[in-house]
C-alpha cells in the first residue's frame, strides 16, 4: 500500500504548481499505466484523504488508464496488449519484453477553478 | 459564459524525485565499477537465506556488501553478518518498499568504490517495490515452490520489472506437488526470455548455475575493468 505516499506526492507537486501560478485547482489529471504498480481505487481513496488541509482540499483526481504497449519484433510495430498476463503480440503471437507504454505515473493537466 | 473547464497542461512524473536519484546512484555505481543486484519477493520466499548463502560463497572471490530492508527488525542483518561481509539494515518503519533515497542514506560512511558487488534485499512485498528504481543493475525476483505456480500471473508488474527469476526451496518441490513446467510457462508469459534458476539455498542444489549467472553478469558489466587501485574484477 504505497498509494498514500504517491497521492501525497501528486498533491505536493500540484500544490507547488498552483502556488507558483496563483491559481485554484478543481481537478488533477493523471495518466496511470497498467504496469505502474499503482492500484487506481486505492490511489483515489488516498487522494481524498491526503487533500484535506491542503490547497487542493475538495479537488478531484481524474485518472486516465494507459494500456500496455509493446514493440513486436516480428511485426516491427507497436502493439497494445490485451492482457498483462501475456506479453506476446496480439496479432502474430511473438514474445516481446520491450515495453513502450504502460509504466506512466504522470500528472498531465490541472483543471482550474473559474 | 464559458462553461468549459480551464485546463492547465503540465507534464510531471510523480516518481521523478526517486527516478532522478536512482539514475544518479546508477551512474555513481558504474563510475566506481560496483555492480548492484537487488532481490524482491513476497515475505518468506527465502531472500535472506539465499543471500546469506550467496555472500558466503562469493566473499572469497569478490569484495561484497549488502543492504537489507525490513519493516521492523534487524534480524536479517544479524543473519547476513554471519557471512563475514559488511551488512547494513534499512528499517523502513511502515514503508512497504525501499526507495533510492533510503539506499543512498544507507551507503553513507561506506566506500562504495572499494566494492565489486553490492546486494540490496528489498522488503518482502511483490507489489510496491515494482514502482521504485533503486539504481540497481540487475533485479532478481524470487518465488518459492510453496507459493504456487501462478504467482507470476498474479504479480505480473514485479515479474516484468525484473531481469532474472529464482525459484527457491526446490528441496520441498515434491512435498508440495510443485508443477515446475507451469511455473516456468507463467514466468515466460509475463516476461518472455527471462532467465530462471531453480535452487535450494538449504541443500545447495542449483546454486552453481545461479552463481555462474551472477558472476557472468558481473563480468559483462565490468568487462575490461580494473578498479582505480588496480584490483581486477575477475574470478580466480
Amino acid at each position: 500500500m504505497h498509494e498514500l505516499s504517491i497521492a501525497m506526492s501528486i498533491i505536493d507537486m500540484a500544490q507547488e504548481e498552483a502556488e507558483r501560478r496563483n491559481v485554484r485547482v478543481e481537478a488533477v489529471h493523471l495518466e496511470l499505466g497498467a504496469l505502474a504498480g499503482v492500484v487506481k481505487e486505492a490511489l483515489l481513496f488516498s487522494y481524498g484523504i491526503a487533500c484535506d488541509g491542503t490547497l487542493l482540499e475538495g479537488s478531484r483526481l481524474v485518472v486516465k488508464d494507459v494500456p500496455i504497449e509493446v514493440f513486436c519484433p516480428s511485426c516491427n510495430l507497436p502493439k497494445t496488449l490485451t492482457s498483462m498476463q501475456w506479453f506476446h503480440c496480439p496479432d502474430c503471437g511473438a514474445a516481446t519484453s520491450e515495453v513502450l507504454h504502460g509504466k506512466e505515473l504522470l500528472i498531465t493537466a490541472m483543471e482550474l477553478k473559474q | 459564459m464559458n462553461t468549459e473547464p480551464r485546463l492547465l497542461e503540465v507534464r510531471k512524473n510523480v516518481l521523478k524525485q526517486n527516478d532522478v536519484l536512482a539514475r544518479a546512484l546508477r551512474d555513481r555505481f558504474r563510475a566506481q565499477h560496483t555492480s548492484v543486484i537487488s532481490l524482491v519477493s513476497s515475505p518468506g520466499a527465502g531472500k535472506t537465506m539465499l543471500l546469506e548463502r550467496t555472500l558466503t560463497l562469493l566473499s572469497g572471490r569478490y569484495r561484497i556488501a549488502a543492504l537489507v530492508g525490513d519493516l521492523a527488525t534487524e534480524n536479517d542483518a544479524q543473519r547476513l553478518a554471519r557471512s563475514g561481509v559488511p551488512v547494513k539494515q534499512i528499517v523502513t518503519g511502515t514503508v512497504c518498499h525501499l526507495e533510492a533515497a533510503m539506499v543512498e542514506r544507507a551507503l553513507d560512511g561506506w566506500d562504495v568504490g572499494q566494492l565489486d558487488l553490492l546486494f540490496v534485499e528489498n522488503v518482502g512485498n511483490l507489489v510496491c517495490p515494482a514502482s521504485y528504481d533503486l539504481g540497481e543493475d540487475l533485479r532478481l525476483v524470487m518465488l518459492s515452490v510453496t507459493e504456487g505456480e501462478d504467482k507470476p500471473l498474479k504479480y505480473p508488474t514485479i515479474f516484468n520489472s525484473a531481469d532474472a527469476a529464482v525459484i527457491t526451496k526446490c528441496d520441498l518441490a515434491a512435498a508440495v506437488d510443485f508443477d515446475e513446467m507451469a511455473a516456468l510457462a507463467n514466468i515466460q508469459a509475463v516476461r518472455p526470455g527471462m532467465p530462471v534458476f531453480l535452487l535450494s539455498a538449504k541443500s545447495g542444489e542449483g546454486i552453481d548455475n545461479y552463481l555462474e549467472f551472477l558472476t557472468r553478469e558481473l563480468h559483462r558489466k565490468c568487462s575490461d575493468v580494473v578498479n582505480e587501485n588496480g584490483w581486477p574484477v575477475e574470478v580466480h
